[in-house]
Formats: C-alpha cells, sequence, structure tokens
C-alpha cells in the first residue's frame, strides 16, 4: 500500500465519522422539532437532549477534521473544489453557523423554545442534502475548466436527476440512521414511548433509502460509467451491505435486539461507503483530479500520518471516556443523573 | 487574470469573518483558564463563591464556545473557498500545525461537554477540577498552532521555490518561523487579560447596578489582579515584537510609526494626523529617540524607513492610528489595574467611587476593540503579501464571481449571531441573578441534611 492510499484512507474514515455521527446529530435535531411541531415533543425531547447535550461540540470537529485533512494531505483540492465550490460551500457554512449557535441557544437557555428548535430541526435536513452535493460533483460533468481555472456548472448539476437521487439518498440514509440510534438509545434508557415512535420513524425512512439507491445505481450507469462498471466489480460487498439492512429491518419489526440492529446499521454503512470509495479510484474529481496528481511532498505526507497517529492516542481514551460517562451509561441515560452547569 | 471585485470582496469576507470570530475566539481562549483559577481557589479556600463563580462562568461560556465554534469552522473552509491557491501552498508546507490544531480543538471539546456535564457528579471536587485541565490547555494550543500559520504568513520559511515548484519542505521549519514567538505570546497574554478586563467588567457593573453581594467583589478583585498580570506580559511581548518587527518586517513597523526617512536616533510618534502627499504629520506627540529604543534598545539606533521599500510593497498608512489605539488601550488598562490593586492593598477610597468603577466596566470593551485593532494592524500590515516576499494577496484569491453576494449574506448571518449570542447571555444571568442561585443551593443542602 503506497502513501496516497494510506491518505485517502485516513481521510475516507474521518469522513465516515462525520456521516455517521453527524447524521444522528442531524435526525435527532430534525425529529426533535418535529415533535414540538407535532405535541409529541413530551414523549421525543427528553432523550434527544440527554444524547445530544454533551456531544453536539464534538460532531463539529469530525468536520473540521476532514476538510484541514483533505488541504494536508491533497493540497491541489484547495484549487480544483474550493474554487467551483464557493457558492454551495459557502450555504453549507452559514447553515453550519446558524444550527450551532442556535443548538446553544436553545439548550443552554431557553429550553424548548420553538424558533430555535425548528431552525435547528430545518437546517439539520438541508446540511446532508447540501453536502452530499460535493459527492455529485466529484463524479465529474459539473466542474469545467475555463482558462485553466475549475467553474461549476450550476444549470447542468441542477437539472441533473443523479444530483437529486443523491440528495434524497443522504436525507433518507441520515433520518434512518438517526432513527435507529435513538431507537436503541431510548431502549436503554427504558423510556418505550420514545422508543416506539423513533422505531416508526427508522422504518418509515428505510423506504426513501432503498428507492435512492436503486434510482443512483441506474443514474449512474448513465454518468459516469467506468465508475458504475467498477462498482459492478464490488458486487459482493453491496450484497452484504444489503443483507445487512435486511436484518436491521428485521429485528426493527419484531423489536428487539436493538444494540445488534444498530451495529448492523453501522456494518451497512461502513460496507457501502468503502464500496463506493474504493469504487471512486484513483479519482477525487473525475476525470480532472486523481488522488496521485494531488497529492503532497513525501515529507509533509509522512509527518502528517506520523502526527495522525499520536493524536489518535489522544482522542482515544477521551472519545472513550464521554462514551463511557454518557452514552453508555445507564443511569445517565435514563435521566437519573442531571449535573449539569 | 486575477478578477479585481472577486479579490476585493474575499478580502472583505475573510476580515467580516475574523473580525467577528477573533471576538469569541479569545473569550474562548481566555475564559478556559479563568474558571480553571476560579474553580482552584474555590477547593483551596474552600469558598462556595468561587466554585459558583467558576460554574457561571462555564455556563456563558457555553454559549459564546459554540459561535466560536461554528464560525472557526466556516473560517477553517473559507481559506479554501476563498484563497484556493494559497491553501494549496499551505496544504504543501503549513498543513501540520493546521492538523495539530484540530487535534487540540477535538481535546478541548470532548472535555468541555464531560466538564459541564458532571457538575457533582463526583464526590471529590478536585476531580471535577482536573477536567479543566484539558479544556484550557486545548483551546490555548489551539491558539498556538493557528498563531503559527498566521506567523508563517508573516515570516515564510521551510521550503523552495525552483523554478515555480515547492520543493525542499520543512514542516518542523515552517512551524517555528521568526514571527513565531512574539505571535503565540502576544496572542496568548492578550487573550487572557481581555478575558480578566471583560469579566471585572461584569463585576463593577453588578455592583455599580446595585448589587452588594461580597460574590462581586471577591470577583472584581481577582480579575483586576489577574488583568494587571496580563497586561504587563502583553506590554513586555509587546516590546519584543517591535524588535522582531524591525529585523524582519521593517516596512510593517516604518508604517505603522510613520517612519519615512531611514536615520539615527528616530522619535517616537503617537496620535497625530498625517499628510500623506507631504509626508508631514501635525498635532503628534513626539518622544525624542525613542523608537531607535524600541526597535534597537539604543536610543542612537538607525531604523529602516518607509522610503526605502518599493512603493507597491508598502502598507497603507491608516495602520498607524490602529497601532496607537492598541498601545493606549494597553497602557491605560495597566495603570487603571495596577491603581485599583494597589489601592485596595492600600485601602484607598476613591477606588470604590462611581467613576472609578464606570472606568473599569468601559475597559471591558476597550479591551476587546484594542484586539480587534491589534489584528487589524497586524494584517492590514503585511499588505500587499499573503505570504510575505512570496505571494500576493491578488494572486491568492478565488476567481469566482458572486464573492460579493456571500460576504453580504455572511454579513448578516454575523450580525444575527452576534445579536442573537447578546441577548441569550443577558437573559441567561439576569433571570438567575447570584443571589438567587446561592440562597437555592443553601435550600437543596439544608433537604439533604
Amino acid at each position: 500500500m503506497n502513501i496516497e492510499i494510506l491518505g485517502i484512507s485516513v481521510l475516507w474514515i474521518f469522513l465516515f465519522g462525520y456521516i455517521l455521527v453527524g447524521s444522528i446529530d442531524f435526525g435527532a435535531g430534525f425529529f426533535n422539532a418535529h415533535g414540538i411541531m407535532t405535541g409529541k415533543q413530551h414523549i421525543l425531547s427528553k432523550v434527544i437532549q440527554r444524547y445530544l447535550s454533551p456531544v453536539w461540540e464534538v460532531t463539529n470537529v469530525f468536520f473540521v477534521f476532514f476538510f484541514v485533512g483533505i488541504i494536508g494531505f491533497f493540497p491541489k483540492t484547495a484549487v480544483y473544489f474550493g474554487q467551483p465550490m464557493l457558492i454551495p460551500g459557502s450555504i453549507i457554512l452559514i447553515l453550519l453557523c446558524i444550527r450551532g449557535s442556535y443548538y446553544a441557544f436553545e439548550s443552554y437557555s431557553s429550553r424548548g423554545h420553538k424558533g430555535y428548535a425548528s431552525i435547528y430541526g430545518i437546517t439539520g435536513l438541508l446540511m446532508p442534502a447540501a453536502l452530499s452535493i460535493v459527492l455529485t460533483i466529484s463524479e465529474g460533468g459539473f466542474v469545467n475548466i475555463v482558462e485553466g481555472q475549475p467553474l461549476l456548472d450550476y444549470k447542468a448539476l441542477f437539472t441533473s436527476p443523479l444530483t437529486w437521487s443523491v440528495v434524497l439518498l443522504s436525507m433518507s440514509a441520515c433520518l434512518y440512521i438517526s432513527a435507529t440510534f435513538l431507537t436503541w438509545y431510548a431502549n436503554k434508557a427504558q423510556d418505550f414511548a420514545a422508543r416506539n415512535l423513533l422505531r416508526k420513524y427508522a422504518l418509515i425512512w428505510a423506504v426513501p433509502l432503498v428507492i435512492s439507491v436503486i434510482g443512483i445505481t441506474v443514474e449512474l450507469k448513465s454518468h459516469n460509467l467506468e465508475h458504475y462498471n467498477r462498482m459492478l466489480d464490488l458486487w459482493y460487498v453491496w450484497a452484504v451491505s444489503a443483507l445487512m439492512f435486511a436484518g436491521t429491518i428485521y429485528f426493527l419489526i419484531k423489536q428487539t435486539k436493538f444494540g445488534l440492529a444498530m451495529g448492523l446499521v453501522i456494518g451497512q454503512f461502513i460496507l457501502a461507503f468503502f464500496a463506493y470509495g474504493i469504487s471512486h479510484y484513483p479519482y477525487l474529481m473525475y476525470p480532472h483530479l486523481t488522488i496521485y496528481d494531488s497529492f503532497t511532498n513525501q515529507t509533509m505526507a509522512i509527518t502528517l500520518v506520523v502526527t495522525f497517529i499520536l493524536g489518535l492516542f489522544l482522542l482515544v481514551p477521551a472519545m472513550w471516556l464521554i462514551l463511557k460517562l454518557f452514552v453508555f451509561n445507564n443511569d445517565y441515560a435514563k435521566g437519573k443523573e442531571d449535573h449539569h452547569a | 487574470m486575477a478578477n479585481e471585485s472577486a479579490v476585493f470582496f474575499s478580502r472583505l469576507l475573510t476580515e467580516f469573518t475574523l473580525t467577528f470570530h477573533i471576538i469569541y475566539a479569545t473569550i474562548g481562549v481566555g475564559i478556559p483558564l479563568m474558571i480553571m483559577i476560579a474553580q482552584w481557589l474555590g477547593i483551596k479556600k474552600n469558598d462556595e463563591h468561587y466554585i459558583l463563580l467558576a460554574r457561571r462562568l462555564a455556563r456563558g461560556y457555553v454559549i459564546t464556545v459554540a459561535v466560536g465554534v461554528v464560525t472557526g469552522t466556516a473560517f477553517g473552509l473559507q481559506l479554501s473557498l476563498l484563497w484556493p491557491n494559497f491553501m494549496e501552498v499551505a496544504g504543501n508546507v503549513i498543513a501540520l500545525p493546521l492538523f495539530m490544531e484540530t487535534f487540540a480543538f477535538f481535546f478541548e471539546a470532548i472535555f468541555l461537554g464531560i466538564y459541564l456535564y458532571t457538575w457533582d457528579r463526583f464526590e471529590n471536587q478536585k476531580k471535577h477540577f482536573l477536567l479543566l485541565i484539558p479544556v484550557a490547555i486545548g483551546s490555548s494550543i489551539s491558539a498556538v498552532f493557528i498563531t503559527m500559520v498566521n506567523a508563517f504568513m508573516n515570516s515564510p520559511q521551510g521550503f523552495d521555490i525552483v523554478d515555480g515548484e515547492l520543493t525542499n519542505v520543512q514542516p518542523i521549519l515552517a512551524m517555528l518561523t521568526p514571527a513565531m514567538p512574539t505571535k503565540v505570546g502576544h496572542v496568548l497574554v492578550t487573550a487572557y487579560m481581555t478575558a480578566a478586563f471583560i469579566l471585572a467588567a461584569i463585576a463593577a457593573f453588578k455592583m455599580l447596578k446595585g448589587s452588594k453581594h461580597i460574590y462581586h467583589k471577591k470577583s472584581l478583585f481577582l480579575f483586576m489582579k489577574l488583568g494587571l498580570v496580563f497586561s504587563i506580559a502583553t506590554a513586555i511581548i509587546g516590546d519584543f515584537s517591535a524588535k522582531y518587527l524591525t529585523e524582519y518586517q521593517p516596512e510593517k513597523l516604518a508604517a505603522a510609526e510613520w517612519h519615512f526617512e531611514t536615520e539615527k536616533g528616530v522619535d517616537l510618534v503617537l496620535f497625530g494626523v498625517l499628510d500623506e502627499g507631504t509626508q508631514e504629520i501635525n498635532y503628534e506627540i513626539r518622544i525624542p529617540k525613542f523608537l531607535s529604543f524600541l526597535a534597537k534598545s539604543d536610543f542612537n539606533g538607525e531604523v529602516t524607513g518607509l522610503n526605502d521599500f518599493p512603493k507597491d510593497e508598502t502598507p497603507p498608512l491608516y495602520i498607524h492610528y490602529l497601532f496607537d489605539f492598541m498601545v493606549s488601550v494597553g497602557m491605560l488598562m495597566i495603570v487603571l489595574s495596577l491603581v485599583y490593586v494597589w489601592g485596595k492593598i492600600k485601602g484607598w477610597g476613591f477606588i470604590h467611587k462611581k467613576w472609578f468603577s464606570w472606568l473599569i466596566v468601559a475597559g471591558g470593551p476597550l479591551t476587546f476593540l484594542a484586539i480587534e485593532a491589534g489584528w487589524w494592524l497586524a494584517e492590514v500590515g503585511r499588505q500587499p503579501w499573503i505570504l510575505v516576499k512570496y505571494m500576493k494577496v491578488s494572486e491568492a484569491a478565488t476567481t469566482s464571481d458572486h464573492v460579493g453576494l456571500m460576504a453580504a449574506l455572511f454579513g448578516v448571518l454575523y450580525i444575527i449571531l452576534g445579536i442573537g449570542s447578546v441577548i441569550i447571555l443577558r437573559r441567561m444571568f439576569k433571570n438567575n441573578p447570584v443571589e438567587k442561585e446561592l440562597e437555592e443551593r443553601h435550600n437543596e443542602d439544608g433537604e439533604h441534611k
């Protein structure tokens, strides 16, 4: 394995981390707001707030990690993605700013404020949609090189059915992951009313998830045949991923083994995400940028890898501590202890 | 090829973001140390007032940290959106501190979450105190790393350019630039100083509004003492910065001091108004030979003047006003806190008078303005370069259209976030004054017994 592959693998893991914790966070915000709107707040808010409060800031860091890492390992992405992404990127940032601030405003000062909670919820649904645009762009065909400068073709982007399939996939996957996680968390907290409602949401959002996956497969064949063929080569990975999905749905319907169901969700998305990533190789942006022509110099690459490994010694125990104290702590989840500042 | 309006609006948007972010970032670096000190005093003196102070600070801190985190994230990504060509170089040479900063940030985020949600969970308060150490270290270290990137932009090193290609990259050397020690030192101590004076201002304001509680008196004395220490440290490091500038960025110093002709025994010019055409300064205060002394530690030292540099490589001359403002506020705060602390020890009566309290109240916002002025001075002072001597700002900017629209959108966003955070903070403390909180705590204790 060469260092370019190592670099992109590290980044892909960061991105997966963000997608996982981000989805739980985005979905939780959406369900919380939805609960307030439909008068089901009393069922959901408690379990959602208990999970979100200590970890909301951590979610954001995964995102920063990814984009700082990609500039470090693949500096040319600043030009190829930075320049065309000005407008979509700025919109993502504005959503993120509103979202992060209003979460703190709502939960630390005016708990239950309808306006703040809805802003948090709506931005939560728009974030995955806006972020997924980057994946669409990386498929090629939307960025043209004009006078040596990459420019985004907005008309092509927004009229492409591929774009909308990806948006639908990101939103439904986010809500599906989040609902399954919260079902498990509510079950641990023995909050059965919340568990049953969230279980229903998970099953509902599984439907558009399946539809959009089929849609993307069809679209990609006509949009980027090379990528499509490479994806077919990995058919067995997709098959295992689909089996895991079926397993989760089975346990959710049977109302048993929520922990295992959550594990299967993670497995399903890890496989799908990495199969997608591997089949994308070697392109960062088809066909302009590969991981080889954009890679940083060797010295920096080695320094970054060493720093990354040292950093993990700091982060893994810290992450373990926060999970142990809040997510895997039954007393905290049940709400027996509430010692917030 | 450079798109002039894109360059202008990229600069404007970067200025909006940083100007706004710096307010929250300064609080973000300074307050954790103050919480730590307050909680430590509370444990050591077994004084519930200091513990309560730590708790109230932590609560308010969450709001500022939220805005600081999101605007910091925005800035991080905006760098690539607005300055892609700079970030390409940065990725090759200076990615290491950028990367390490995210680790520090991660570390802080995790422990802040734990600290905030484990109040009273530990039997032993010292255990809870231990959680604050990574928070304070994480926030200060992230300031250290990000300031290293800025120092690199001022005095780039650790790479060679051969035929337009970057070679011989040395990431560690790029972190340890000549500008780094003074920049990092100055950023850290001014953040601590600002946090101390804003908290002193709040305590003084509460007392002016009629609260007689001993909590505010303790808080005021503590933060004036800390402010005194950090403002003196600021002045000392500021002096080192002048010596650094003389050596490495003389055009920045010359522009800030309105010093045009290279000569020996140069006067320090304070305030004044410049006629740019004739290079004549009016209404100024001159301190004879003092600039030579500041720059060279020698009253007859030779200081390079602005006319010795190519006209297209010198920064705008208005940075003199920023410099004066920053230094004046710094000096004022040293005097103010010194008089207060000394007066408190000697038992002088006038430090408790209304007019003196109002001075302390004014000191909080003034220190913030000085932080802004200092950053504008540092940043505008290296115009026209983004990487001094290597890359001009106009070569680094995006060529996209629509940057103007984005600048407007972000401008509106920052106004909304700024107003929102002030409203929330005010409401938070107004609805729950110290007296009420102390009483509630006592009632709870009573029930337990």
